[in-house]
């Protein structure tokens, strides 16, 4: 069984069905008038968050005390890290006071592999989002969403992707959840296809288990979901693409956009939404769009994922060690 | 002053011959020799090298103390083999006036483990923006010939321009360290599959390219040389083979570690492989021995970056860039170029020593091993196989690729001038 949870490219097809699976158990629990599982009575929980973020953490914290565990919050803010403080310490000093699991939000890719794999620490580690890299439960509460609207929440059950196409468009370049998702999707047997201008794409997409497009339109008929990402303003200072205005014109999904796709497509956004600029409000407020939903499914996601790493339950698959692609194995 | 015989050692991987050292200076090689009045070493097949010489090795001191010193530095250098190294520039203070220069050179004297020869930055505080005094230190006690801000390019096309053509004045030589630098801003590892799916900003190969194009195109119209350092990716080969092929004045220099390792490595987030330039793929690991092979990379220069161990026991992105290199060179050289059949011991001093020597005018060094020449002298076991173990550097740093990794190798005995600064794999 997996000790930590880093990349979406981690779990086999047989990890990420029983996520989901557990996730709709645990979405059970939301509808009870007493929202809590004994589960993880006395297991301790950090929250780790060297980044900005309020909706991921509330998410997980939300998650945490559903299943009755402690909780400390520490925000790298006002901390010991603006003084200087390094990673290791940081992680030491909380395991120090018994931690049991950390789960992680770092500006810098790779920080919660660091932190699983460098013998610092002994407590798991959930990757809450690193740099460009992973955010692999945002992948997993898409998954889990696109399967519930495009499947069906009993009929789903047991079930992945196969065969869904789902179109993500945005900026890919500098998203760890297109990388997340396009790796977890892939192994649920969708099939991807990221829409993006060539600037928002990295160099070496080409190996990735996708397929790509510069033309949004063409793609929107051939999608049963289409996620928006995020696009900041400030990548247009950078020459990503020239203004606010042609970014919508070319790839923003408006009304009209929005009409091309089937009757049954969704539209998803991971959030935060920059309104007018990857999508309008109209689109953004319509029945077809996700991202409320996405957000209290999140919490269903984030407290099968804890459940499954630390309630001691397997994963049914007898499943790789972290990251089985990447050992420090050298290509001669 | 006292004799050395070094008996049966296959000079630069030839026969077995015999060589005495009388004082400073080798003064007979054959067979047969006899040993009467010197202490003897038994050679026993080693290969006997000229004294290595690297071109391009950061001492730290002044200012870093705390990851290298003149003194640690070269001891490190002494047990890799070399006599002879290239101290960087990017010091602090910067060595871009005389006075720092000369301190750097006349510690080396002082320890002496190994000649260190200061390079002197091209402009002042490394900034780019105004040229250093060059000549300055040219007169110097050091005795300055190379010129570099490596660490940071000396992007600005005049200001390049400029510095290729003042240094015409001594025979002085500019080392750049190509990097256009709006090319690179935020990278984090070579820019290809591996860092489109690890998220880590991309170091394009284009960015090294772009500028060897340029500097080689103004090498040529002003009539200078340039040297390149650290040269990573198969196009700049291919850049600088057409310029040597039209007589453009250019040496290259290639690291150990880029003719071993590969971008693969980085999945591990390991800051260990983080270096600048960065770890390419295995298709430019292969040009780029083919390159050092064929003569169109003259020479294999270490790139020497000690760092303290908290510098690089964190996440990627707050890790210090750079390998130490001084004392698994020779190593990783034999590993990739001679066990594969690339280069014989011949080509090997060619590389690490004659041809760096020449590049940097280093006078006494990079000589032939033969009658009346200084007697700097590296004495290899190539028959030895075993892993890296970083705990026996004499660096004070240790962040090595290479740890627990066997490579062939061993130097044994180093002698600068006739004195034995290595016996045994041991520092005197």
């Amino acid at each position: 069984m997996q000790r930590h949870l880093i990349s979406a490219a981690d779990l086999t097809r047989d990890d990420a069905v029983l996520i989901l699976d557990t996730a709709e158990e645990m979405a059970r629990v939301a509808d009870r008038p007493i929202k809590k599982l004994p589960t993880l009575r006395g297991r301790t929980v950090v929250n780790l968050f060297f980044e900005d973020s309020t909706r991921t953490r509330i998410s997980f914290e939300a998650a945490e005390k559903r299943l009755s565990a402690d909780v400390i919050n520490f925000s790298a803010k006002g901390s010991s890290v603006s003084k200087g403080e390094s990673l290791k310490d940081t992680a030491q000093t909380l395991e120090a006071m018994g931690v049991d699991a950390v789960v992680i939000r770092h500006g810098a890719s790779g920080a919660p592999y660091r932190l699983a794999t460098s013998g610092w620490i002994d407590a798991h580690v959930i990757n809450a989002g690193d740099g460009t890299h992973q955010h692999p439960t945002q992948a997993l509460l898409d998954a889990f969403t696109m399967r519930r609207r495009l499947v069906g929440r009993d009929a789903g059950l047991g079930q992945d992707l196969d065969g869904r196409r789902i179109t993500l468009v945005g900026d890919v370049l500098h998203s760890r959840v297109a990388r997340s998702n396009v790796d977890l999707l892939h192994t649920l047997g969708a099939e991807v296809t990221l829409v993006a201008p060539p600037t928002l794409l990295p160099v070496g997409v080409e190996t990735w288990p996708c397929e790509v497009s510069y033309d949004l339109d063409s793609t929107l008929p051939k999608s049963d979901a289409v996620m928006m990402l995020r696009v900041q303003r400030e990548r247009m200072n950078a020459a990503f693409f020239p203004t606010e205005r042609e970014y919508s014109r070319r790839y923003g999904l408006d009304g009209d956009r929005m009409a091309r796709m089937p009757e049954h497509a969704i539209v998803m956004h991971p959030g935060p939404m920059v309104r007018g600029m990857e999508i309008t409000a109209e689109v953004a407020d319509s029945d077809r769009c996700t991202v409320v939903e996405q957000v209290a499914n999140g919490v269903s996601i984030r407290m099968a994922v804890l459940y499954l790493l630390l309630g001691g339950a397997e994963f049914q698959t007898p499943s790789t060690p972290a990251a089985p692609a990447r050992t420090a194995e050298e290509n001669r | 002053m006292s004799k050395t015989l070094i008996r049966g050692a296959k000079v630069l991987g030839g026969e077995p011959q015999d060589v005495l050292i009388d004082g400073e200076t080798i003064t007979q090689v054959g067979t047969g020799l006899s040993a009467e009045g010197a202490e003897v070493v038994e050679a026993g097949g080693k290969v006997l090298l000229p004294g290595l010489v690297d071109l391009h090795t950061h001492l730290r001191e002044p200012g870093r103390e705390d990851s290298e010193t003149v003194l640690t530095g070269t001891r490190a250098a002494a047990s890799g083999g070399y006599t002879n190294v290239f101290a960087m520039a990017n010091t602090f203070p910067v060595a871009d006036t005389a006075g720092v220069v000369e301190q750097v050179w006349r510690l080396g004297k002082e320890h002496g483990y190994c000649d260190v020869q200061p390079i002197g930055a091209v402009t002042v505080g490394l900034e780019g923006r105004k040229l250093a005094e060059l000549g300055a230190m040219h007169e110097s006690a050091a005795g300055v010939t190379v010129f570099s801000d490596d660490g940071k390019c000396v992007h600005d096309a005049v200001i390049m321009r400029r510095a290729l053509e003042y240094v015409k004045a001594f025979d002085g030589v500019v080392a750049q360290h190509a990097q256009e630098p709006r090319l690179t801003e935020g990278a984090q590892m070579n820019e290809g599959v591996v860092s489109a799916e690890l998220g880590l900003g991309g170091w394009p190969a284009v960015a090294e390219e772009s500028v060897i194009a340029r500097d080689v195109l103004l090498a040529d119209h002003v009539g200078s040389r340039v040297h390149i350092c650290h040269l990573s990716t198969a196009g700049s080969v291919e850049i600088v083979r057409w310029a040597k092929s039209r007589g453009i004045r250019v040496t290259a220099e290639v690291t150990p570690h880029h003719l071993l390792l590969t971008d693969e490595l980085v999945r591990s987030y390991n800051p260990v492989y983080k270096v600048n330039p960065p770890l390419r793929t295995e298709r430019d690991v292969l040009a780029l021995r083919e390159a050092l092979a064929d003569g169109t990379i003259d020479i294999v220069a270490t790139d020497h970056a000690p760092h303290p161990h908290e510098d690089k026991d964190c996440e990627w992105a707050a890790a210090a860039m750079g390998m130490v290199g001084l004392e698994t060179a020779l190593s990783v050289v034999q590993e990739t170029m001679v066990d594969t059949g690339l280069l014989d011991w011949a080509g090997v001093a060619e590389r690490m020593s004659f041809t760096p020597a020449r590049i940097g005018r280093a006078e006494g060094h990079g000589r032939p091993v033969s009658a009346g020449e200084p007697a700097n002298l590296t004495l290899v076991d190539t028959a030895y196989r075993g892993p890296v173990d970083p705990a026996g550097f004499a660096s004070r740093s240790r962040n090595t690729p290479y740890e627990g990794r066997e490579l062939p190798g061993r130097v044994t005995h180093t002698w600068l001038r006739g004195k034995a600064t290595l016996v045994d794999g041991k520092l005197t």
